[in-house]
């Protein structure tokens, strides 16, 4: 995963250059590797306590018996309730989220305070809360729905908020010809543009699955029998509390990362249905809190100015204009730079288009380009395709 | 002032909400196992205590296990009659209250506060809060000595709050989500001492290969009850007979014998084994 | 309504916050500094630097906070010996100090990362033709621009930062509000609800003024290009 960033920072070394490398990324590797045997040493002779390496401990957290009884249990209930959770997520931001866009201004405002309440609670005091006044009103298994409601909430104030910046990325065209084939604004805004803002957030609302993975490890602080707490269980029948941890901590890590990586994957599928980019912004989606973009909100805030004519300029002058698709394009098409984004394109020493660039299509056509000239050269150019 | 939507968007949400719905029903099903109460007994225990309740290769083992299946077996249930639910400490007012269970044996202790709400039956044993140490620990022999050194307890629990008011003013205490944590902490050094009570102690004990041991100086009395429906004298009567009986036939002493192997463990003399009549009236 | 307010005399509610601000500003701290590190390691020349920091980052942000929480007792403390006080409240403050700053700073190396991506690959090439190494070069104009650039993803995840101390509950900080909370509602659970609302909207209000202030800064401090 050699980055574009990493290739411009610094020139191609030359021999004393590569040499210097080599041995600084020796140096490194070896402190790394010290580090980690150091730990591991100490685990296995820890000042007092017991081995925490021996097999006597790890058999119990690994055995058939484990994953039957606490683990696959355990990892159906996180499950269970990510997925319920996410549906109802997404079911509560698109309610709010169209309610942010509406015309009406008491359902704007409404959906505005909820939305914000909701971004800004703690999902753990939201799962303390509704796990005691469940109980308390005796609702059957508290724990369970305490742990989907305070994720739906949350998460589902992250939706809404996708929906509305997915609804500011489409073209104004989008409106403008519903507009002129005479809907409504609110049949514009239903009929038109939130299916696709749809399309534009779903890779988003995958990424959103993997917090609502993680966050149900919080259901473990409030007794919900997900893959912590049954770790936890099985760790206190044989006292090896840190390995069932260490055997639920990789089973977590593997299913977030598959989520990931299918997250990654679906962009490339998503844009045939939208003219939003379905391609996640260069802007990390920072998965713990809020992968929309500030200013792709305050995109959507402006509206159209000028009674419906083109805006002039758009986002791209706020500032983080590398966080617009096709920034480079739209600037040259403006005018604002002379050089055409096509000799943008950075090039790897295997004269490649470089991933990352935010010309993705102009990218792939010059990738076809090259595909088609060097026909015949082996299949490994496809391999690229990761 | 809302405009209509039009029907297409209509329909659209009702297919969304007629899946979300079958999606909740199954999740909700799967969730508590809805049954019915066909010739069947619902008993609330825990599934995360060693030596009291714990569940383990499918099935549940522990004191109050042994208990709870002594006394359906005295109301007319074979042991494959019997459903067992999860009673978290927390929600056992409330298991009771909606009818979610028949009787709780989940190391209920009965206080007055709790009257209010549930009855009880039993009590079918005293426990009292006693301390978990290191096998070699000798500095300890009683909560007085535990000034300097850390504790652990369970988050929520009381039982070291009552040790550092009424006994030790300068013990450190550390609070785990369970009794686990708290043996583990206690394995590696980190703390010197686990309270609770000491049947609580003696199953945690039992699991750690002789690693640990219960110091065997209760200072509080618990006395666990059977939790019941409030006002329910009749089922009340009818648990406190089959303690009696299990008492009289000697399957309670073995009971514990059985939770508590590789333990020099004796239940409080004084107070047991109690005698059961609570909630007759 | 007596007995209410006479709950706010017993518990105090702005200590438990001021702990959730104590955590939050220590462990932002922490993890923008092993950020920028991260984020350096990241875009070096060396290979093993770049494997091991996004190896950080990938196994941070796939990982549930609760699970690090927890880890930092029984593992860092009670078998790796990591302490910090013999007091315990100290020690375990500490302790979830470092398991929030591990956790937040994979994300604020994303954050970062988003940020380099802003600055044009002019400005690096710019820099290199002006003569200037790697180190020169990313400390004196990609990393300035990078951080202007990513105010915003840093805000938020200071938002997130401020929300997760709650988490601190995991490692045995047993002040902080989730805690309080619980406790409050254990003790007078017939107010359960205005208990919540207080607490939430304590949340509320440190929480705004953080949002306003990100997008105020991140539209000043964004290069205009």
């Amino acid at each position: 995963m050699a980055s574009n960033e990493s290739a411009v920072l610094f020139d191609q070394p030359g021999p004393k250059g590569r040499k210097t490398i080599r041995i600084v990324n020796w140096i490194a590797g070896i402190i790394f590797a010290v580090v980690l045997v150091l730990i591991l040493m100490r685990l296995h002779n820890p000042p007092d306590g017991e081995n925490q390496l021996s097999w006597e401990l790890w058999k119990p957290a690994l055995d058939a018996e484990a994953w039957t009884d606490f683990y696959l249990p355990g990892l159906w209930a996180t499950i269970r309730a990510s997925v319920l959770a996410v549906i109802g997520a997404v079911v509560f931001g698109l309610l709010f989220g169209i309610g942010r866009l509406l015309p009406n201004v008491i359902i704007r405002a409404v959906s505005g305070a909820i939305v914000e309440f909701a971004r800004a609670v703690p999902v753990l005091l939201l799962m303390i809360f509704f796990w005691r006044w469940f109980a308390f009103a005796g609702l059957p298994s508290p724990a369970y729905w305490a742990v989907v409601l305070a994720l739906v909430i949350y998460n589902g104030s992250v939706v809404a908020e996708l929906v509305r910046s997915g609804v500011g990325n489409l073209p104004n065209g989008q409106r403008e010809a519903s507009l002129a084939l005479g809907l409504t604004r609110t049949q514009s805004l239903i009929q038109i543009e939130v299916p696709q803002a749809i399309y534009a957030m779903l890779p988003a609302a995958v990424t959103q699955l993997v917090v609502v993975l993680k966050d149900t490890a919080l259901g473990s602080i409030i007794m919900y029998t997900d893959l912590l707490q049954e770790s936890r269980r099985l760790g206190s029948m044989y006292f090896n509390i840190l390995q069932t941890l260490v055997v639920a901590a990789v089973v977590y890590f593997i299913v977030c990362w598959l989520l990931s990586r299918l997250a990654e994957w679906l962009p490339s599928r998503m844009q045939q249905h939208t003219a939003a980019p379905a391609e996640p912004e260069p802007v990390a989606p920072i998965a713990i809190m809020d992968p929309s973009n500030v200013n792709q909100i305050a995109v959507a805030k402006e509206g159209v100015p000028l009674g419906g004519a083109q805006r002039l300029y758009h986002v791209h002058h706020r500032g983080t204009n590398a966080s617009i698709h096709r920034w480079r394009e739209t600037r040259y098409v403006q005018g604002y730079d002379e050089t055409h984004p096509e000799s943008q394109i950075e090039f790897d020493k295997n004269g490649k288009p470089i991933k990352d660039n935010p010309l993705e299509d102009l990218m792939k056509e010059a990738k076809k380009k090259e595909a088609e000239h060097h026909q015949g050269k082996g299949q490994s150019k496809t391999d690229r395709e990761s | 002032m809302k405009k209509p939507l039009s029907i297409a968007v209509k329909r659209m949400l009702r297919r969304g909400m007629a899946a979300l719905c079958a999606f909740a029903c199954v999740f909700a099903v799967s969730a508590c196992g809805a049954d019915d109460a066909d010739g069947r007994i619902r008993i609330g225990i825990k599934f995360d205590q060693p030596g009291l309740g714990f569940k383990k290769n499918g099935t549940y083992v522990g004191f109050d296990v042994d208990v709870a299946k002594y006394i359906a077996r005295k109301l007319g249930y074979s042991e494959d009659q019997i459903v067992w639910k999860e009673a978290p400490s927390k929600q056992r007012e409330a298991m009771l209250q909606n009818g979610d269970v028949d009787f709780i044996v989940a190391t209920y202790s009965i206080t007055d506060e709790r009257k209010r709400v549930v009855s009880f039956a039993g009590p079918y044993f005293v426990a009292g809060q006693d301390l978990l140490v290191r096998k070699d620990e000798k500095g300890i022999d009683g909560p007085e000595d535990l000034n300097g050194k850390r504790l652990c307890s369970v988050t929520g629990s009381t039982s070291a709050v009552t040790v550092k008011e009424k006994f030790a003013n300068e013990v450190q205490l550390m609070e785990q989500p369970g009794y686990a944590e708290c043996a583990t902490a206690l394995f590696s050094g980190i703390v010197d001492a686990v309270t609770t009570d000491d049947i609580i102690l003696a199953g945690l004990a039992s699991a750690s290969r002789g690693r640990l041991r219960v110091v065997g100086k209760p200072f509080t009395q618990e006395y666990y009850g059977v939790g019941i429906k409030k006002g329910n004298t009749k089922l009340a009567r009818n648990i406190n007979n089959a303690i009696s009986e299990m008492i009289k036939d000697g399957s309670w002493k073995r009971a514990i014998a059985d939770n508590t192997k590789g333990v020099d463990y004796t239940p409080d003399a004084k107070y047991n084994p109690p005698k059961p009549k609570e909630g007759e009236k | 309504m007596e007995a209410f307010i006479s709950l706010f005399s017993q518990y105090d509610v702005p200590a438990a916050f001021l702990v959730n601000i104590e955590l939050t500003l220590w462990s932002a701290l922490f993890s923008m500094i092993l950020g920028v590190i991260l984020v350096m390691m990241r875009i070096s020349p060396v290979a093993s630097l770049r494997t091991v920091s996004c190896a950080y980052v990938e196994l941070f942000k796939n990982m549930p906070l609760t699970i690090i929480m927890v880890f930092m007792v029984l593992g860092a403390y009670a078998q790796l010996k990591l302490s910090f006080s013999d007091t315990f409240a100290t020690n375990f403050f500490w302790l979830a100090v470092t398991g929030l700053s591990l956790y937040t700073a994979a994300f604020v190396c994303e954050s970062l990362r988003s940020g380099i991506n802003t600055v044009p690959i002019g400005q690096a090439e710019a820099a290199r033709a002006l003569g200037l190494n790697f180190m020169q070069s990313a400390t004196q104009i990609i990393l300035p621009q990078a951080f202007r650039g990513s105010v915003a993803p840093l805000g938020n995840t200071l938002i997130a930062l401020l929300k997760n101390s709650t988490v601190a509950a995991a490692a045995s900080v047993a002040t902080e509000t989730s805690s309080l909370m619980s406790e409050m509602i254990e003790y007078r659970s017939d107010v359960i609800v205005p208990i919540f609302l207080i607490f939430a909207f304590g949340y509320v209000i440190l929480i705004i003024p953080i949002g306003m202030l990100t997008t105020y800064l991140s539209n000043k401090l964004a290069v205009r290009r």
